[in-house]
């Protein structure tokens, strides 16, 4: 499996990651290598086994549907780089 | 008076009990220590002098007054993943530069409700995505640990002290702290503690509440702590330990009281020795001591066992599929919005692009692609669903062991500790260091390494012992075996300390230091 530069590309914009020129031919072969390394999972016959989604069989707990918590919008905007009246803002999305 | 940076935490709890010495005399004793030591190791990347003193004299008020609690008065170092309300938390990322939580971690307020005192943050790998904290933004931790050169004089090449809770491991056996928080993923709680002779235990997932700890891999991520001696790694996670509404995964069962099980012995405990450990690469000196170990487990009354883990040589590409996958998606919140760094760009994407690129180091970003790429459309059964069904498979190996036998003992690392550099060219090589503790995060059972001997360039060895699923206590108990036997190991010279004052007891002259960073 290679991973080509275009994949490279593709794969920075979707983690929303800009990378120079000189970093997308270096990650070409890392992320080769590493693709490469893993595939060795293939040898392993998984036909019949089911994915593990939990570490220990524990039921997911659930709570009253009540608000337990909420009116701090103070705290919740105050580590925002930018904030104005408790909103965050951000660049303009929409024209 | 003695130092009281080297004592345990236990000896510590009961000289407060004594009154032999005051909380505020043995918190300003580590502040000294950490104020002529950490330029040269880098363990701590927020020292809280004023915070550590309010909480040492609150807790002296507890002691005078007969209500003491189980931590009371007893400084610890905190590692930088856990989030502190007021208290900047970085998990080392330039992204969450200046970032101050609004809450608590639900572990650090277990430990401050129980009296203990907070020294400060605790360097680590990048959002602990490392085995030799390299890749902290705030620079390498280095190990007080030093080789023993050809010539029998110390080698002044600097050490890893693991990863990626290298500030946890190196203030603790550098007395920088009684003992310290650390969190584990794929053994970065274990493989620090075994490369700096200390003792470090992952629990069963679901025994510490993850909440407010900067996630990585949610599937994985368990907090413990890294301490001196066995005793006080029980004394530590006792109080760690709990159920928490707040974390959906942190289970409703009881926390037994894991220092008296030391005192039980292991008299016809099952030990199983799994044959897959014996990897190509492994150190002769790991073997060596591998063999030692069954040895001294057997002497104390243990039966042993050989037992097969067919998959075990799975476990560690698996890993690098589920972690990075997860963590691609856990870091997605770090978009330059609602915390951190945000550096602009024309438009809201570049912004996001801009930040992300700026804000997060090599391994990171290598990490994200990787898991960005294994979930991208048409790769994800390949990839992500392929390596959760191997889990299954490893995890089953380990239900079909626990018929056999109680515990299982490994080696915790293949290698003693490697100098800066020595692998961080190379990501496979570096990933190889976590062979032995990964199969155990995959499985979501407990692990514990304790120290168990020197290689022959003088620096620590680990053995780990992987228990069934809440069965701590027996690791505990084996582990005390373990430390029984081999005894402690401690750093001779204290190089990293630039005063000599400083081994001395501490006085209420703090000692001024040119260079202090």
């Amino acid at each position: 499996m290679q991973v080509d530069e275009a994949t490279v590309r593709r794969i920075a914009r979707l983690a929303r990651i800009k990378i120079t020129d000189a970093e997308a031919k270096g990650l070409e072969g890392e992320l080769s290598g590493i693709l490469d390394w893993v595939k060795q999972l293939d040898e392993v016959d998984t036909k019949a086994v089911e994915p593990m989604t939990r570490v220990v069989p524990i039921e997911l707990k659930q709570r009253e549907d009540k608000v337990t918590d909420g009116e701090i919008a103070d705290q919740v905007t105050a580590n925002a780089p930018v904030t104005e009246d408790n909103f965050f803002v951000v660049p303009k999305v929409v024209e | 008076m003695t130092d009281l940076t080297k004592l345990t935490l236990a000896a510590a709890r009961d000289g407060l009990a004594k009154k032999t010495f005051t909380a505020t005399e043995i918190t300003r004793a580590h502040l000294d220590a950490i104020e002529a030591g950490n330029a040269a190791l880098n363990a701590y990347v927020l020292p809280t002098p004023d915070h550590a003193l309010a909480q040492a004299k609150a807790s002296d008020e507890r002691i005078a007054k007969g209500t003491a609690r189980p931590l009371e008065g007893l400084p610890l170092g905190h590692k930088d993943l856990f989030a502190t309300r007021g208290i900047r938390t970085t998990a080392c990322s330039r992204i969450l530069d200046g970032f101050k939580p609004t809450y608590e971690s639900t572990v650090g307020q277990n430990l401050w409700d129980a009296g203990a005192v907070m020294l400060g943050k605790l360097n680590n790998d990048e959002f602990a995505m490392g085995s030799s904290n390299e890749t902290s933004c705030f620079g390498n931790v280095v190990s007080p640990w030093r080789r023993t050169g050809k010539d029998g004089k110390p080698s002044t090449d600097k050490l890893v002290p693991g990863g990626s809770s290298g500030g946890s491991s190196a203030a603790v056996a550098a007395g920088l702290c009684l003992a310290a928080t650390a969190t584990d993923t794929g053994g970065s709680i274990r493989q620090p503690a075994a490369l700096t002779g200390t003792v470090g235990i992952k629990p069963t997932y679901g025994r510490c509440s993850r909440w407010g700890i900067v996630a990585f891999a949610s599937s994985l991520d368990q907090a413990g702590p890294i301490a001196k001696t066995v005793r006080d790694a029980a004394m530590m996670l006792k109080v760690m330990a709990s159920h928490d509404p707040k974390d959906s995964t942190s289970v409703n069962a009881p926390v037994p009281d894991y220092e008296a099980a030391l005192s039980k012995g292991i008299k016809g405990l099952k030990v199983g020795v799994p044959k897959e450990y014996r990897v190509d690469g492994m150190s002769k000196e790991a073997e060596d001591l591998w063999q030692t170990g069954i040895a001294w487990l057997k002497a104390a009354g243990a039966t042993i066992h050989e037992i097969s883990l067919p998959h075990t040589k799975y476990a560690l590409p698996a890993y690098y599929i589920v972690a990075p996958a997860e963590c691609s998606s856990n870091l997605a919140r770090y978009d330059g919005v609602r915390y951190g760094l945000r550096v602009p760009g024309k438009d809201v994407t570049e912004t996001y692009e801009n930040t992300r690129a700026s804000g997060f180091g090599k391994e990171v970003r290598r990490r994200i692609l990787i898991g960005t790429y294994v979930l991208s459309a048409g790769y994800y059964d390949a990839y992500y669903l392929k390596a959760q069904k191997v889990r299954t498979l490893i995890k089953q190996d380990f239900d079909n062991a626990w018929r056999k036998v109680d515990v299982v003992l490994t080696p915790t690392t293949p290698n003693p500790a490697f100098a800066f550099g020595e692998k961080s060219g190379d990501p496979l090589a570096m990933y190889l260091e976590d062979i032995f503790t990964v199969t155990v995060n995959m499985a979501g059972l407990p692990g514990i390494s304790v120290p168990a001997g020197l290689s022959s360039q003088g620096t620590p060895l680990g053995l780990q012992l992987i228990g069934k699923p809440f069965d701590e206590e027996t690791l505990f108990r084996a582990g005390q075996a373990i430390e029984d036997a081999a005894g402690r190991f401690t750093v001779a010279d204290p190089w990293w300390s630039q005063t000599l004052a400083a081994t001395a007891p501490s006085s209420n002259s703090k000692p001024k230091l040119k260079g202090k960073r």
